[in-house]
This record gives structure tokens, C-alpha cells and sequence, in this order.
């Protein structure tokens, strides 16, 4: 592909500590080493203690706004059922979702002044979007033996939905700069997951 | 040169740095908070960063660096310049010798502040140059260019940027350090002709700097960022009404807002003003923009600034150009705009439709009841115990609880629900004085943190002291500044350049000003921590408990709790009355179970649990070392 054409949007939802921000960060990285110009805008600040975060990634020379607007993302990387469908109306008509089926319950819902049913969730995502790969992860994290790669797990996923404008390579030498080496190995193992 | 991908912020340090900057200054805050933790980073060596105790502080010591003919820059987030403004507003009628940039992020939204004030606003009011940037790749240059304008000037000028750009992120080009221009200085100069401020140097100043203003307008209208684009008709031929209203309409607009408008755009034709120094507002610039109008619409964010400029350009020029935004009701008065605002603001105005992307939103159906996910006190945070220890000793009494500024704002949410007021930094303390004078039967607590405490907490208990109060201040200490990432602060014993200093210690503080009942306790013993409170909130006068336990992001865990399925009785005491995120119900959707991946082993559940089904914890009894800007989260 080459890379003046590459336009992509793309948003990373979940909720505060899963993770988002690194995943962005190693799509970033991964843009920047094949000079694709890239932005993002993310959520940092007190939101982040179990709140809902998300970060928009704008790459190509295409647009201006690191925010992007309803339907034009073609890509949504869900770390969270509750929080794709909060995002889905981002998603461009024929864009692609790939969820993490694993809910994160809200303290809210555990004090029982709210209710969150997670399976709801995935059935409005199913009904809803035709490019939908649900990553079971807790099974991932099963095999991987580590809950913690979840966000790579789901990088993963996302290439294969051929909507990141990268492909393995450029996320493994992301990895590579900007993961300790000692986890390389597994992440490297998290990217082939969904293979 | 070389490229990076950086923050908005880093990219704003790293500019400064280029731009020669000798002194940095600044406190801590959303979001603003990295372009200082990015100097000490980089710090090329010969700069002099520090965490000043609050913005007024950090405002002066930039202030006393930039009198000597050095360059400094100090940080705030918009709130902390209201701290700052007492200096600031002198300063401007003195003048500086070498180059000062106060750095002043503003947080449309608000995201993370209480109010959504407008920097630009306080440039008017304090006569303060201003430069706003778009992008993070531009911030870059701007802060470099702002330190000339202010060296040039001799007079302080206002960065502001907002979080979109603060916290944005880029790939820039950025200088190498060698590239770094050097700013070398002659030292103070004594002459109380310029350094005094008395009546008489105000009154001659003030006329001076009206002067200065009143040229800048010309001089900003010609400076490059300040740009009218997309002249209408220069990409194809107008035809028909519409396109014939295109040529006589125009967009004025600033920031992130001037990339949200090229985006909206959309093929409509449409001649946009860009805005990069409010104010000084660029008259010539605008007026060359309005030759030819009908109508301006002004997309910003805050305050109409750019809405107002012009209304008073037209009036002064009897120009009849009719402006929109804001104040009629075209732009939302409050609130933090997005793509869709800003799309629908322009395709109201221009009456054309842009190339919009195919929405599904048209498609989708209502989605089900989706989680509310307000920001909670961490798993196993020692303010939660804290809290939880005051609310178990004062059950049944009449009390209020003020909050302050910091993580434990949180404590307003259920189920602790002991936040009864929050303001602004160091509020609660005046505040509970306030109500106990009215209400004399009240039982009044302010908690304050560590940080907050040494920030503007002190004079509120000298006020109390000295005015007969009767409260209990609770000074909740985890020992560092934990809502904006761990900045260290006097009570932490190391500053942001990595020395270890002494101390200060909140107990001499508090008996110094005359407290004799100031008594520390971990929070999470809580029996202990009860008794405490029962104690220290029966006596007379000022009292102070001091809860001290590290923040969990600065410490390693020991342990873990777990719950013994077959002792919990399913009573939901921990859940119901804690609200710690790491306490889930089990799969039977009865009985109490630990997320061990964010249980901390603080053991508050355990204890508190009527039939010790949960163990395994073990909670820090040290604040741990902590290096700033590692651990944690940023807010």
C-alpha cells in the first residue's frame, strides 16, 4: 500500500487501566517508522480511574482534526462490550469492530444503583455490524497465560480485519521499541492469537 | 533536527527548551501538568525546574528569574492562574528583562476543572499578550516564538493552549539539543525606577503599555499564524445562490476548532480567519477578512473572544457585517465543541451540506441501558479508608463534609457519599469555618491533601486558629500529588531535579500555628482510625487528624485478599459499603469476590467483613521511594 494514500481513523475505546493508551501508542509508533503522518487524541486525566477512555487516531495526510466525527471511523478496537457500543456511532457505514467479549463491571452496577448486562452488549454488536470479530479473552488469556496482553490480543485481531493500515511486521518492531524486552515473547505470541 | 511523536505538552517543553528557556516553574494540573515534567526530563542540564507549591509562587520565582535577563517559563491549568493572579497582574505593569511565557492550558469541557474560564479572556483583562495554538506540531514553533515576542516586549506573555492540543499527539520535527538556541543573561540590575511598582510608575506604565497593545494589533496582523485561507471562488467558479452566499459568508475561528472547520468544510468554499493571538486582537488582518462579507460565523471554544473582537472592529469601522457564534446562539455557549458541532454550525450557515462520510448513526437503534462509569477511588487507596473511618465515627451526628481538590474529591461518590462541598484549591477549610459559625451544632470537617495542604491550605488554618473556629481539619497525606501523576511536594523529601531536601513536616506545621490535638494515623487501621476520630472531633477548637498511608500507585503490594466462599454469608457489607473495584460479586451473583488484578491487599475489607471470611492481605506500612512521572496514571 503505499503510503500517501493510507487515510485511516481509528478509535481504541475501554475502560481507564486496560490499556488503550499503550495499544495507541503502538499503532503511533508503528505509523511514525513508516512515516505516515499520524495524530491522536485520547482521554488522560481523572476520567481514567475507572472511567470510560478512548483515543482517536487519525492517519494520513488526510484530514486535520485529531478528533474524528460520527461515522467516520473505520475501525473500532473495543477492550470492553459496554464501551464499543458507546463508541459505535463513530464507526463508518461497512467499517470494522473488534471487541473484547470480557466485561468490566462498574462499581455502579455493583452497588446495585445501576444494572450492566455484557451479553446485551455483544448481541446489539452482532445485530448492528456486519465486520465484527468478538476476541474471547478470557480464552486468550487462558492460552497466553496472562491477562495482561489483552490489548496486543486485540492489535492482533485488528490487523486481521485488514483496517489498520499496517500489517504484523510494523506492530512487531513497534513492539520491539516499546515493550521491555523480557515481554517480547509473549506479546509477540499475543499478536499471532487470533490467528 | 529529528522526529519524535509527541504530546502537545512534551512538544511545548521541548520548544522551550529550544527557545533557551533558563528557569521553569509551575504546580501541577490537568492539563498542563507534563509540560514541566517533560523540562525536568530533558533538562539539557543547565535549566532549573521545580515544583513550586503553587502557581503564585511558581509566577513569582518565573517573574524574579525573568527580572535578571534570563528566560522562564512557568505552567499552570487555567484554574491555577486565578492563584496566580496577584503577580501576574503587577507584573505586567513592571515588565520583564529577559523573556517569560506563562503557560496556561484551558480545559473546554470542563474534562478535568472546575470552571471553563478562558485565558484569552484574562489576557483582556490583564493586558497580557496571547498565543493560542492549533496543532502540537505548531505548538512546537509557537512557544519558540512566543519567547522572541516576549523577550522583544519585555512583557510576560500568555501560551494557552487547550487539552486537544495539550494532550494531543503528533510526530514533530524537533531540534537536537545542540541546536538549542542559548540564552545568556546579564543579571539583576538595581533601579527602583523599574522594579518598584508604586502609583506613579502604575499610572506611567499603564499609559505605556495601552501604547505597546495598540501597535501590537498591527504587528500580530501581519504575524504569519494569524492567516486568512480558503478564499472562496479560488478553487472553482461559484454558481447559483448558494455558492453566490458563499463568496460574501466567512468562518473566524482559533485552535483545535480552525482543524475542526478544515475538516467540516467538506468542499463548501468558504473564506476562513485563523485567529493565533487573540489579543492583541489582529484588526488589520480581520478587517482585510471582512472586505466583502456579510456575515462572519465565530467557532471557539469558552468565551466569544473572536465574536466580541469583531462585533467591536464593525462598530468601529461601521462596517456592516453581521457576527455569529456564540452570542446568537450559533455556537454553543458552553461546553467543549466536537466534529458534529462544528459541522452543523457551518452547514446551518452556509445552507450547503458537506461531503459528510455515510453515518450510522441514521441506522442504529436505540442500544441498551449502557454502564455509567463516573471516576471511582482506586482499588485499595487509602482515602477510601480514611472516609470510611470518619463516616463509622460520626454516624448519627450532624456533620459536613468538605472536600477539597485531589483524588479524594472522589469520596463524594456513593456508597461514601463524604463529600458534601468541593470549591476550589484549599476551600474546604474556610468553607467548614464558614458553616460553623451559622451553624454552631454542626460537627464541621475539611479534608485536604497532602499537596493541596502545602499548596493553599495553611493560611485557611491559620484563619481558623487565630478566628476561633471549631473543626477537624483531616489531612488526608499519601505522600505525593497522586490526581496529576505523582509530582513531588515539600512533605515528599526529593524535588522534581532529584534532590533529596529536607522534609516539611504537616505536624510542626499545624503546631506551630498553635494546634495542640494533631494526631497521625494509618487509615487503614480502621478500629484504631475510628477511635481517632471519635476522639479528636470531641475536643474544643482547631484539631487535626493527619491519615497517612502511600497512594497505591507509589507502593508494591504484599498480598492479596481473597474471600473463603464457604465463611461469606453473602451479606454484601464489603460491597455495599466500601465500593472498592476490586470487590465483584461471584459468579452465583451473591457472595463477595477479589479481582486480584487490582486488589492491593489493603485489608480495609477484611476488616471490617462480620465474619473474617477474607484474608491474605497485607497492607504497606512505608511510603515507598517514588521517581516523578513513573507509576500511575496522569489526570
Amino acid at each position: 500500500m503505499c503510503k500517501n494514500d493510507l487515510n485511516k481513523s481509528i478509535i481504541l475505546c475501554g475502560v481507564g487501566g486496560q490499556g488503550t493508551i499503550l495499544a495507541s501508542r503502538l499503532i503511533a509508533t508503528a505509523a511514525m517508522d513508516k512515516d505516515i503522518p499520524i495524530r491522536t487524541a485520547e482521554t488522560i486525566g481523572m476520567a481514567q480511574r475507572g472511567g470510560s477512555v478512548f483515543s482517536h487516531l487519525r492517519l494520513g495526510e488526510g484530514t486535520n482534526s485529531p478528533l474524528m466525527g460520527k461515522g467516520e471511523a473505520d475501525l473500532i478496537i473495543g477492550f470492553e462490550p459496554g464501551e464499543t457500543v458507546r463508541q459505535l456511532p463513530f464507526l463508518k457505514k461497512g467499517g470494522a469492530v473488534v471487541v473484547s467479549s470480557r466485561p468490566v463491571m462498574p462499581v455502579s452496577a455493583m452497588i446495585g444503583k445501576a444494572s450492566y448486562d455484557a451479553a446485551q452488549m455483544i448481541e446489539y454488536l452482532k445485530a448492528n455490524v456486519t465486520r465484527l470479530t468478538i476476541v474471547d479473552a478470557d480464552r486468550a488469556a487462558a492460552d497466553l497465560g496472562s491477562a495482561k496482553t489483552l490489548n496486543v490480543v486485540l492489535l492482533g485481531a485488528a490487523l486481521r480485519s485488514g483496517e489498520l493500515g499496517l500489517d504484523e511486521a510494523d506492530l512487531e518492531n513497534a513492539i520491539r521499541e516499546k515493550v521491555p524486552e523480557k515481554f517480547l515473547e509473549l506479546n509477540k505470541k499475543a499478536l499471532a492469537w487470533s490467528r | 533536527m529529528h522526529k519524535e511523536f509527541l504530546m502537545g505538552n512534551e512538544a511545548i517543553a521541548l520548544g522551550a527548551l529550544a527557545a533557551g528557556v533558563n528557569l521553569v516553574a509551575g504546580y501541577p494540573g490537568t492539563p498542563s501538568t507534563e509540560v514541566l515534567e517533560t523540562i525536568a526530563k530533558r533538562n539539557p542540564g543547565n535549566v532549573y525546574v521545580e515544583w513550586s507549591i503553587n502557581e503564585k509562587a511558581g509566577m513569582e520565582v518565573a517573574a524574579g528569574a525573568a527580572y535578571t535577563g534570563a528566560r522562564a517559563l512557568v505552567t499552570m491549568k487555567q484554574v491555577g492562574l486565578n492563584v496566580a493572579s496577584d503577580p501576574l497582574m503587577s507584573l505586567e505593569y513592571i515588565g520583564v528583562k529577559g523573556g517569560m511565557v506563562v503557560l496556561v492550558a484551558d480545559d473546554p469541557g470542563p474534562i478535568s476543572s472546575q470552571t471553563e474560564q478562558d485565558t484569552r479572556t484574562f489576557g483582556m483583562f490583564s493586558k497580557v499578550p496571547v498565543f493560542d495554538p492549533a496543532s502540537v506540531a505548531e505548538a512546537y514553533e509557537m512557544i519558540q516564538e512566543a519567547f522572541e515576542f516576549s523577550s522583544k516586549y519585555k512583557t510576560p506573555v500568555f501560551f494557552r493552549a487547550t487539552t486537544r492540543v495539550d494532550h494531543g499527539y503528533e510526530a514533530v520535527e524537533v531540534k537536537d539539543p545542540e541546536e538549542y538556541y542559548v540564552n545568556s543573561y546579564e543579571g539583576f540590575v538595581k533601579d527602583p525606577s523599574r522594579w518598584v511598582i508604586f502609583p506613579r510608575l502604575s499610572v506611567k506604565n499603564h499609559a505605556l503599555i495601552e501604547k505597546r497593545n495598540a501597535e501590537l494589533k498591527d504587528v500580530f496582523s501581519s504575524y504569519p499564524r494569524n492567516q486568512i485561507v480558503a478564499e472562496p471562488g479560488t478553487a472553482a467558479k461559484p454558481e447559483g445562490a448558494q455558492a453566490q452566499r458563499a463568496c460574501r459568508i466567512g468562518i473566524a475561528t482559533q485552535g483545535v476548532n480552525f482543524m475542526y472547520t478544515l475538516d467540516s468544510l467538506r468542499g463548501r468554499n468558504v473564506r476562513v480567519l485563523r485567529v493565533a493571538t487573540p489579543f492583541p486582537f489582529p484588526e488589520k488582518l480581520a478587517l482585510e477578512f471582512m472586505e466583502g462579507l456579510d456575515e462572519v460565523l465565530c467557532i471557539e471554544e469558552l468565551d466569544p473572544v473572536i465574536e466580541r473582537a469583531l462585533t467591536y472592529v464593525c462598530g468601529k469601522y461601521g462596517l456592516s457585517v453581521k457576527i455569529r457564534g456564540k452570542l446568537t446562539g450559533d455556537i454553543p455557549l458552553s461546553g467543549e465543541n466536537s466534529m458534529e458541532i462544528v459541522d452543523k454550525a457551518i452547514t446551518a450557515f452556509t445552507g450547503e451540506q458537506g461531503e459528510r462520510p455515510e453515518q450510522m448513526p441514521d441506522a442504529l437503534p436505540q442500544p441498551p441501558a449502557l454502564p455509567v462509569r463516573p471516576p471511582v477511588l482506586c482499588a485499595g487507596c487509602p482515602h477510601r479508608a480514611s472516609f470510611y473511618a470518619v463516616k463509622c465515627a460520626m454516624k448519627g451526628l450532624k456533620t459536613i463534609y468538605c472536600g477539597d481538590i485531589g483524588c479524594y474529591t472522589l469520596g463524594n461518590a456513593a456508597p461514601l457519599d463524604m463529600c458534601d462541598t468541593c470549591l476550589c484549591m484549599g476551600a474546604g477549610i474556610g468553607i467548614a469555618q464558614g458553616v460553623m459559625h451559622m451553624e454552631p451544632d454542626t460537627k464541621c470537617f475539611a479534608f485536604v491533601g497532602d499537596s493541596t495542604f502545602f499548596a493553599s491550605g495553611i493560611t485557611g488554618t491559620v484563619n481558623a486558629f487565630y478566628n476561633q473556629a471549631d473543626m477537624t481539619l483531616v489531612v488526608l497525606d499519601n505522600s505525593t500529588t497522586a490526581m496529576t501523576g505523582h509530582q513531588p511536594h515539600p512533605g515528599t523529601g526529593r524535588t522534581v531535579m532529584g534532590q533529596a531536601v529536607e522534609k516539611v513536616s504537616i505536624e510542626r506545621v499545624l503546631r506551630a500555628i498553635g494546634l495542640t490535638v494533631v494526631e497521625t494515623v494509618d487509615p487503614l487501621d480502621h478500629k484504631l482510625s475510628v477511635e481517632t476520630v471519635k476522639r479528636v472531633a470531641a475536643e474544643p477548637g482547631v484539631k487535626a487528624i493527619i491519615f497517612r498511608s502511600p497512594c497505591i500507585a507509589v507502593t508494591k503490594p504484599k498480598g492479596r485478599s481473597g474471600v473463603d466462599a464457604a465463611k461469606c454469608i453473602a451479606c454484601g457489607k464489603c460491597i455495599r459499603e466500601l465500593g472498592c473495584p476490586a470487590i465483584i460479586l461471584d459468579s452465583d451473583g451473591k457472595k463477595a469476590k477479589i479481582d486480584t488484578s487490582l486488589c492491593t491487599g489493603c485489608t480495609l475489607c477484611e476488616q471490617i467483613c462480620p465474619v473474617k471470611a477474607i484474608s491474605g492481605g497485607a497492607k504497606n506500612d512505608t511510603a515507598a521511594g517514588t521517581d516523578p512521572g513513573k507509576g500511575g496514571c496522569h489526570v
